[in-house]
């Protein structure tokens, strides 16, 4: 792989992380019980997919095939996707749809920041855009986090077990793979050990304050970042493309 | 720059878009290009507002526009310009008060200013309202609920 795909396939991988936990937020809109939350669901996840729209804009223009933000987020297959499992994972109640943005959100706020930095100016600059966005999700997240677990004896059990059930697909956010340490090299991008180090640092503060167990390292679930996805991700993409695939080219 | 100071906010229609201080350049060449800031990822204006500048132009007999998103530096609540702070607490939206620095965005904000009544004892009642770019707020004093242009 050379310089030139790594770029291609590290953008196309930011769009598809933004797209698939956007549209699994989107499943919930106007679902939730309380009208701030409500909100507050809806506000994230447009975030999310109107970064997604900006990396594969990106993205479109890299592979200069003349395939827009469109094309990529309905025209593709499932294995052509190369999100996290993680993010692919049912909303489930509101404790697994928060543990779930604790989790991916600390990590995520990491990268854009050493993305910041990083030597592919479009790429810097949808960093530094995004960074705003999910500091402020991650406010509010670490706080529902930290109110769940040290809330009541109900809600304190239902959390961790979100927690545990959901630990197992952190550990492929950390794993570097052929694109990763290309992307580091020649674009002086993310270090992986050195977020984790710190986001293992954080995460541990905040379940620690959240008076709950950190899970055990044991077993970490790997494929996302390689397009092998869970059962779950088939059911959720064939409702979000159905439309362009049933009638292509349709718009409004 | 007069013609696109008329352009409203689709969302804030009492502000303009250079009071919004997201016009970060024209150039006028063989065509005239527009730099334009996006607030936020996700701002479903954004398309809206792109149209609008192209309107607008079009209306003053400029037909060949071409407008450039720009991303970098990212927009941010700090360049609202005091006229435009001064429409919004007119229409009764508290501007957002101190620099988005990183403290502000991690702890949020206290002792927001009422737009109506000036008592800075309020409270918040959600950090999310109608639009991405507002929180929800009350005032203790007054009693009158309120938005508050937050920072980013």
């Amino acid at each position: 792989m050379n310089k030139e795909q790594a770029l291609l396939a590290y953008v196309t991988r930011l769009g598809d992380n933004a797209l698939v936990l956007g549209q699994r937020m989107v499943e919930v809109v106007a679902a939730y019980p309380e009208l701030e939350e409500e909100l507050a669901n809806a506000n994230f996840a447009l975030d999310f997919i109107g970064q997604a729209r900006m990396f594969y804009s990106y993205a479109g223009e890299l592979e200069g095939k003349g395939h827009d933000e469109d094309d990529f987020a309905f025209l593709r297959d499932e294995n052509e996707f190369k999100h996290f499992l993680l993010l692919e994972q049912p909303n489930g109640h509101f404790g697994d749809s928060i543990a779930k943005l604790l989790l991916f959100e600390s990590f995520y706020l990491l990268l854009l920041e050493a993305l910041t930095h990083c030597a592919d100016e479009r790429v810097a600059e949808i960093a530094v855009r995004a960074q705003k966005e999910i500091r402020y999700h991650l406010r509010h997240n670490t706080q529902w986090f930290v109110r769940l677990g040290d809330g009541t004896d109900e809600s304190h059990q239902r959390v961790q077990t979100s927690l545990d059930q959901l630990w197992q697909f952190t550990g492929e956010m950390f794993a570097p793979d052929e694109i990763d340490n290309i992307f580091e090299a020649e674009f002086d991008g993310p270090d992986l050990f050195k977020i984790r180090e710190t986001w293992q640092a954080n995460i541990a503060a905040i379940v620690a304050e959240a008076t709950l167990l950190l899970p055990d390292d044991d077993h970490m679930a790997s494929g996302g970042k390689q397009g092998r996805h869970s059962e779950h991700f088939g059911y959720m993409i064939a409702e979000m493309q159905y439309l362009q695939r049933t009638h292509a080219g349709a718009s409004w | 720059m007069s013609w696109l100071s008329a352009v409203p906010d689709p969302e804030i229609p009492v502000l303009t878009i250079t009071d919004l201080g997201i016009v970060r350049d024209v150039t006028i060449g063989e065509k005239v290009t527009v730099d334009l800031s996006p607030t936020y990822s996700g701002c479903p204006a954004t398309e809206v507002i792109e149209q609008s500048v192209i309107d607008a132009l079009q209306e003053n007999g400029v037909d060949d526009v071409v407008i450039r998103r720009v991303l970098s530096p990212a927009w941010t609540t700090d360049w609202i310009s005091a006229e435009g702070r001064n429409k919004l607490r007119e229409y009764g939206i508290a501007p957002p008060e101190h620099g988005a620095s990183k403290r502000e965005l991690l702890q949020g904000s206290h002792g927001i200013a009422c737009p109506r009544c000036d008592s800075t004892n309020t409270q918040v009642v959600s950090e999310f309202g109608s639009t991405a770019c507002k929180a929800s707020y009350k005032c203790s004093d007054c009693l009158e609920p309120f938005e508050y242009f937050k920072c980013i």
